[in-house]
């Protein structure tokens, strides 16, 4: 009996310090104004980090693991990055209630063309290793795939057909001509340039440009969060508090510095270091040459991507008006939005993002072949709905679907690294779509 | 007023027809400069389905539009918008997922000199046009999902009288509203007609708009049954037009009155 008694007491005393730490931690996210539900998905990745890295023998044994190393984050970091620049795309796609299943298909025809482009007919034209060929490869990829979804959108918009018909039409259709372009043939090698931007020894921009990069990224946090005080100020708008303000910074510069750090961390293979210190007569030192890879070229091209798309997305018009077919698309047409533009716009953009993320693909394998992109247009889709984005329409973000990817990727590359068959990775992956989308639902019903 | 000589809006022999059924036929109403006017029949009468015409939500088959005096081409929302035509609709049309100020800029933002939005000026402005319809209103800053009906309806309204509205249809006005919302709607209107905006209010309820409109038109099954003075005839008979379409003396008939055997 005595002993009851002392149990709930003791619970009941436990109880009230969980509600004063969640109070505390409910007025931290108040304060900061941090969207928890982007915060939920941080957690998970990293959960998922620390995971693999103690499966792979991390923390817990002297070999150490194989997931939180310089090469194995910088490598995730590149893989990502294809998928990463298809899901800003697909965000939008997927707000106005439409969908796109063609995405991988197209990736692989624009890519095919841009390596048929670059390796045999511009090097006649322009002349082997010509500096312009990669610009005017990836400009011509990038005006077909904005065809290619013009024409989607066209057809989707004007003609009525539900974008599920029209783009797994597109699906069979992009990748049947991906094969008509060569006969089946792979396309190899890339242009010299052309390859700079799948990343690699030569991809990367090395030690000092990543920490110049990393400054100026700190510098515009820094400037965002002050601008975003000061209209606050102007406008008499409620403000954060002064210590949230710097807990942002903060959080903001360690987390783009550590970013850099960990990439310059990651050294260049030792044959090609070798090969570097004999060409620029540098004597190979003891303990072998430390060459910092530093921020690969496609991760910046991704995060460029990603600026650009969440300027447009909530700085212009279109983002507006793409968000407000999507919350109700009658209202939209009554308002006088020509609902039917927008959409061929958006899937134009989507065509010209898969022809980015195509170059950003072939050029990390060199060639361009006909399984290009298979499969990735349920990855880009699961980026983008484990990103937040709804189904239902009218709500998503461009970074979060960006963070989708790297979930998605995360779980990939954790579970190759433990050996596991990729049949049993297609499961666990399709598991964890459906896990995060109900986990969202439950969220969402709970938030209203 | 409404003894002046041009109309504001005039609908002359207005039809249109889904898969071989007549929604409107052949019918004709007009609203001259400050007046009310109450369109009224049950549901399925047409009313709605005629002044989406208007309002260029439909594309009329036959008949023709005037605004003031001046045949005009009204083949969608922005036409009608260009002619001062705004519209409130029944289902209030919002993007509920966005703010205020997004709603009551939708499809004309403002932007800035680097055609980037200007949401600053928008909610300075919105806060301003909110301030004079509904004091109480300080949620600018939220999706409109998270409004009650009637701070909703109040964007809605807003959103008309922003841009200079000379025409103003309001499509049941009232019908997802508490009474002292709608005591508020109604001294809206009033404020309207005394600017010298013409108001057309389309009611399935003959009690929501008898007060506040100066004549109505009556619809049955498409066709006008007549129109009347409010003052010329009392409610009942109103009633009578609406269910039976039989006119009485104090009204005119139209192509849609029942035949007086």
């Amino acid at each position: 009996m005595a002993e009851t008694i002392q149990s709930t007491t003791n619970s009941k005393t436990s109880g009230a310090a969980g509600q004063a730490e969640g109070n505390f931690v409910a007025r931290f996210f108040r304060a900061t104004e941090i969207d928890t539900r982007m915060l939920g998905m941080i957690g998970a990745l990293l959960i998922i980090w620390v995971g693999f890295h103690i499966l792979t023998g991390g923390f817990f044994t002297d070999e150490g693991g194989l997931f939180l190393t310089p090469r194995n984050l910088w490598n995730l970091s590149v893989q990502t990055a294809s998928v990463a620049v298809m899901a800003t795309g697909m965000v939008l796609i997927i707000v106005t209630r439409n969908i796109d299943l063609s995405v991988g298909s197209v990736l692989g025809f624009t890519g095919m063309i841009m390596g048929v482009l670059q390796s045999r007919l511009l090097p006649e034209l322009l002349g082997f290793d010509h500096p312009a060929i990669w610009i005017v490869a990836l400009a011509c990829g990038m005006l077909i795939g904005g065809l290619i979804g013009a024409l989607h959108g066209v057809i989707i918009a004007f003609m009525g057909v539900p974008s599920f018909i029209v783009t797994l039409g597109g699906l069979l259709i992009w990748r049947g001509a991906t094969w008509f372009v060569t006969s089946g043939q792979t396309v190899a090698p890339m242009d010299v340039n052309f390859r700079l931007m799948g990343g690699g020894t030569e991809g990367s921009i090395g030690a000092t440009w990543s920490w110049v990069l990393g400054v100026i990224a700190c510098l515009a946090i820094i400037a965002a969060i002050v601008n975003a005080r000061h209209q606050r100020k102007r406008f008499h708008f409620p403000r954060r508090p002064v210590w949230a303000e710097y807990v942002l910074v903060a959080l903001g510069c360690i987390v783009v510095l550590g970013a850099v750090y960990i990439a310059n961390d990651y050294p260049w293979p030792e044959a090609i270091a070798r090969r570097y210190a004999e060409a620029n007569n540098i004597a190979w030192p003891e303990g072998g040459l430390f060459i910092s890879q530093g921020i690969a070229i496609p991760v910046l091209m991704a995060i460029a991507v990603g600026i650009v798309m969440t300027f447009i997305a909530t700085r212009l018009r279109f983002g507006r008006y793409v968000f407000a077919i999507g919350g109700n698309p009658e209202a939209a047409e009554l308002a006088g939005i020509k609902t039917r533009w927008v959409t061929v716009k958006i899937f134009a953009l989507m065509g010209m993002l898969c022809a980015i993320a195509a170059a950003i693909s072939t050029a990390r394998l060199n060639a361009a072949t006909n399984a290009q992109g298979e499969l990735d247009e349920l990855y880009t889709i699961a980026a983008a709905v484990i990103g937040g984005t709804s189904l239902a329409g009218g709500m998503g973000s461009i970074a979060g679907a960006m963070l989708g990817a790297l979930v998605m990727q995360s779980l990939q590359s954790g579970m190759v690294l433990l050996g596991i068959d990729s049949p049993f990775q297609r499961i666990v992956v399709g598991m964890v779509l459906v896990t995060a989308v109900w986990l969202d639902t439950v969220y969402r019903s709970r938030a209203k | 007023m409404t003894e002046q000589n041009t109309p504001l809006v005039e609908m002359k022999n207005i039809s249109i027809s889904f898969g071989g059924i007549h929604a409107v036929e052949n019918a004709s109403v007009d609203l001259f400069p400050g007046e009310v006017v109450a369109l009224l029949g049950h549901n399925g009468a047409g009313k709605s389905t005629l002044i989406k015409v208007l309002s260029g939500a439909y594309k009329r088959d036959n008949g023709e539009i005037m605004i003031n005096g001046e045949t005009v081409d009204i083949r969608n929302p922005r036409d009608a918008k260009k002619y001062g035509i705004e519209t409130i609709y029944q289902t209030l049309a919002v993007a509920d997922n966005v703010d205020a100020a997004a709603n009551l800029y939708l499809g004309r933002e403002l932007q800035t000199k680097w055609g980037t939005l200007d949401d600053v000026a928008m909610e300075a402005s919105t806060r301003e046009v909110m301030g004079r319809l509904n004091p109480n209103f300080k949620r600018f800053k939220e999706p409109v999902k998270a409004l009650s009906g009637g701070q909703r309806q109040s964007v809605a309204i807003a959103r008309a009288i922003l841009f200079d509205a000379r025409i103003l249809i309001m499509d049941e006005p009232t019908a997802a509203l508490g009474p002292q919302e709608t005591a508020q709607v109604g001294d809206l209107i009033k404020q309207l007609k005394r600017e010298g905006i013409g108001i057309f209010l389309i009611s399935h309820d003959i009690h929501d708009v008898f007060d506040l409109a100066d004549r109505v038109f009556v619809m049955k099954n498409g066709k006008v049954v007549g129109h009347a003075r409010t003052e010329d005839v009392t409610k009942d008979e109103v009633l009578g037009m609406i269910i039976l379409g039989k006119v009485p003396p104090g009204a005119t008939p139209g192509p849609g009155a029942m035949k007086v055997a």
